[in-house]
């Protein structure tokens, strides 16, 4: 299952350390952060509980950039 | 601005005056330097406060934690010896100006390549107990009938019932001549209707329109990842800590050697000099422009009614050296003309009212044209046991006869005796009953626009452009001919068109990208199997739009051309960029570590080279010197 979501972060690094956070986080099985559209594109392992996979990729994002946020 | 840019920059103001402000009083040593604390808290304590996040989180090497102790390592050495620790607070103060720029310029410039491409209607006019009304275009259900003034976008698909206007289908396609309409027109939503007042019934939904389907695709353009991006993301990740490293030894080993051979140490000097290298090792201004660049080349495709479904396929496009055509529809405008009926021995009307019944079902381009000479109605119910036998042509039976329309193939599978044709042109063969009907000669018109595509491609640097079709080789080599390609295959079958590409895949080298030109139709396995697929003349077809990489809004085959110059484009300031970053930082780096550059320029290597790697991916965007 593929989920697109909004992201607000300032770094183009930044964007690429979330990317990094949630393709290792269990549950997913792969993710993509796209700076330029502010968007991070997930894709769930099949029986994920997608509400929280994100908050887990959320608090492992939040350790690599504390400013960072997702919509979900 | 943003809120959170507002207050930056407000924090920014204050700590220049502040700064001005110390620099007149007069007042000296420990006093001063807790009056110069001001402006340095105010200006970074969110970067001392997310440095000792990292910390906790163990996320040691990002670039606030080098920033706090670059600063911090600063303006302790300028109270142990005789440095200055105003310039400690001046490099925090730039380092938050670079980083305020880059958030507005990106977040500017991201704002203005979606407005781009944005086509997005925002309302549609119904007619409600005789009154117009606007709602949002989501809400209205298929078979509506909405009313478009002049000025306004066509918010739906659908056909015209009333009016007749000129349309301007620029943002859809590029093209900007406009588009005359009239009543019983399909027409697709994006466009803007220039002149007159449209009644329109609809027959998609919002979500299911072109408009809607063209944003899809753009919105998610750019998550697949080009290998310049892959590469200088990977490089960020261990830039810095090696730059980290070198520092540490900066910092230690110098002194360590010099005291060994019984020298001054000079440790302040040296940590100095270590710090510097932290200033330098953010990796931001690499990071930044790489998908800023993308990101424009993409955007300033679309204007040009060039839809790319990511940076790979843009990088991929300035590698290309092989271009394959599919002919029908790509190169030749797909509309046939019946030019003769030979050696029938019913009347032509009558040979033509079963071919085309036989043909009702097909979408093919020859089934298209066959009934469009007909020019009758078709009665579908006089036609049964349809079956298309993929290139070879049709079985049907119409009025209880068995009808056979198709190639030579297709009369030879079914051991019919058939007369050739000395005529150039497509062939249809027909076969009533097991007796062989006579045949229909059709031909195909070359567009306008394919031999200036192929002799610009050549100028372009394209080495080899080949041609696939179906089509019978006398009418092939005479297209090619005309339009001068490398190499020509005709009498394909669909799925010898996937082992021709496969062949062509395999004889080059593997930097050389091959690009598969087709018109969506039953191209789908090639334009998947190609290194980049191109569709062409996407508005409305689905299966192009999923099986391409890039789409091309209308059919005219010199956007190919104009696509392909965008990439380089594109890619020209991707390298110019990453070279330029990663080289003035090595430089600045190098001097550091000789002591020639002080801090100051440490921030130029970081901010500085943001800056302008920045402004130089925003160049993409100006196509007007292609």
């Amino acid at each position: 299952m593929k989920k697109i979501y909004n992201i607000e972060v300032d770094c183009a690094n930044c964007a690429n350390k979330m990317e990094d956070v949630a393709k290792n986080t269990a549950g997913v099985k792969t993710a993509s952060v796209n700076f330029m559209m502010l968007k991070m594109e997930v894709e769930f392992e099949e029986d994920a509980d997608v509400k929280k996979v994100m908050k887990e990729v959320l608090k492992g994002c939040r350790k690599v950039e504390p400013d960072c946020e997702i919509e979900f | 601005m943003n809120r959170k840019q507002k207050k930056m920059l407000i924090r920014i103001i204050c700590a220049v005056v502040l700064m001005i402000g110390f620099a007149f009083l007069p007042v000296e040593g420990w006093l001063r330097f807790a009056l110069y604390m001001i402006p340095y808290f105010v200006v970074g304590y969110d970067i001392l406060k997310k440095a000792i996040l990292g910390i906790w989180n163990r996320q040691i090497f990002d670039e606030n934690f080098l920033m706090a102790v670059a600063t911090i390592g600063a303006i302790a050495i300028a109270l142990t010896g005789e440095g200055d620790y105003t310039e400690a607070v001046a490099v925090m103060l730039f380092y938050q100006i670079g980083e305020l720029f880059q958030s507005y310029a990106v977040g500017k410039s991201r704002k203005n390549i979606i407005e781009l491409m944005d086509i997005r209607p925002d309302y549609a006019n119904i007619e409600q107990n005789g009154e117009v009304v606007q709602v949002a275009p989501d809400e209205v259900v298929i078979g509506s009938t909405i009313i478009v003034r002049p000025g306004e976008k066509i918010p739906i698909d659908g056909m015209i019932m009333d009016g007749e206007s000129t349309l301007d289908t620029s943002a859809l396609t590029g093209e900007s001549v406009p588009r005359d309409v009239a009543a019983g027109m399909e027409v697709i939503s994006g466009c803007i209707n220039l002149t007159g007042v449209l009644k329109i019934q609809t027959t998609k939904e919002f979500g299911e329109s072109t408009v809607s389907k063209i944003l899809d695709l753009v919105g998610s353009a750019s998550s697949k990842k080009s290998k310049s991006e892959n590469f200088i993301s990977k490089f960020a990740k261990v830039y810095t800590p090696i730059v980290c490293y070198c520092a540490l030894a900066l910092a230690i080993l110098p002194p360590l050697i010099s005291m060994f051979l019984k020298m001054d140490a000079n440790w302040m000097n040296w940590i100095y000099r270590a710090l510097t290298f932290l200033v330098i090792s953010c990796p931001c201004a690499l990071v930044i422009s790489i998908p800023l660049s993308f990101f424009a080349g993409i955007g300033g495709a679309s204007k040009e009614g060039v839809l790319i479904k990511g940076s790979n396929y843009l990088e991929a496009l300035s590698q290309v050296d092989t271009i394959v055509f599919d002919k029908t529809g790509t190169l030749t405008k797909g509309v046939f003309e019946v030019n003769a009926v030979h050696h029938s021995n019913m009347n032509h009307e009558q040979l033509l009212d079963y071919v085309a019944h036989a043909e009702s079902a097909s979408s093919h381009p020859i089934s298209q044209s066959l009934q469009r000479a007909y020019g009758k109605t078709l009665d579908l119910s006089r036609v049964s046991d349809i079956q298309e036998i993929s290139g070879h042509g049709i079985v049907a039976k119409v009025d209880g006869k068995d009808v056979l329309v198709g190639n030579h193939k297709l009369m030879e599978r079914e051991q019919i005796v058939f007369k050739e044709c000395h005529y150039v042109g497509t062939v249809i063969h027909v076969a009533i009953n097991g007796e062989y009907a006579g045949h229909i000669v059709i031909s195909d018109v070359v567009k306008k626009d394919s031999e200036e595509t192929i002799k610009t491609l050549k100028k372009a640097g394209v080495k080899k452009t080949v041609m696939l079709t179906g089509d019978a080789k006398e009418v092939t080599k005479q297209v090619a001919e005309k339009l001068h390609l490398d190499q020509v295959y005709s009498e394909l079958l669909p799925q010898d068109k996937v082992e021709k590409v496969e062949a062509l895949l395999e004889g080059k080298n593997a930097r050389e990208k091959l690009a598969f030109v087709g018109d969506g139709i039953n191209d789908a396995p090639v334009l998947s199997r190609a290194d980049i697929g191109i569709a062409m003349g996407a508005m409305g077809s689905d299966a192009a739009i999923e099986a391409a990489d890039i789409v091309l809004m209308d059919d005219n085959p010199l956007k190919i051309v104009k696509a392909i110059k965008i990439s380089r484009k594109c890619m020209k300031i991707v390298y110019q960029n990453i070279i330029f970053s990663i080289g003035i930082k090595v430089i600045c780096l190098v001097l550091g570590a000789l002591g020639i550059a002080n801090m100051w320029l440490a921030i130029f290597a970081d901010v500085g080279v943001m800056v302008l790697a920045v402004l130089n991916a925003i160049r993409v965007l100006f196509l007007d010197e292609i």
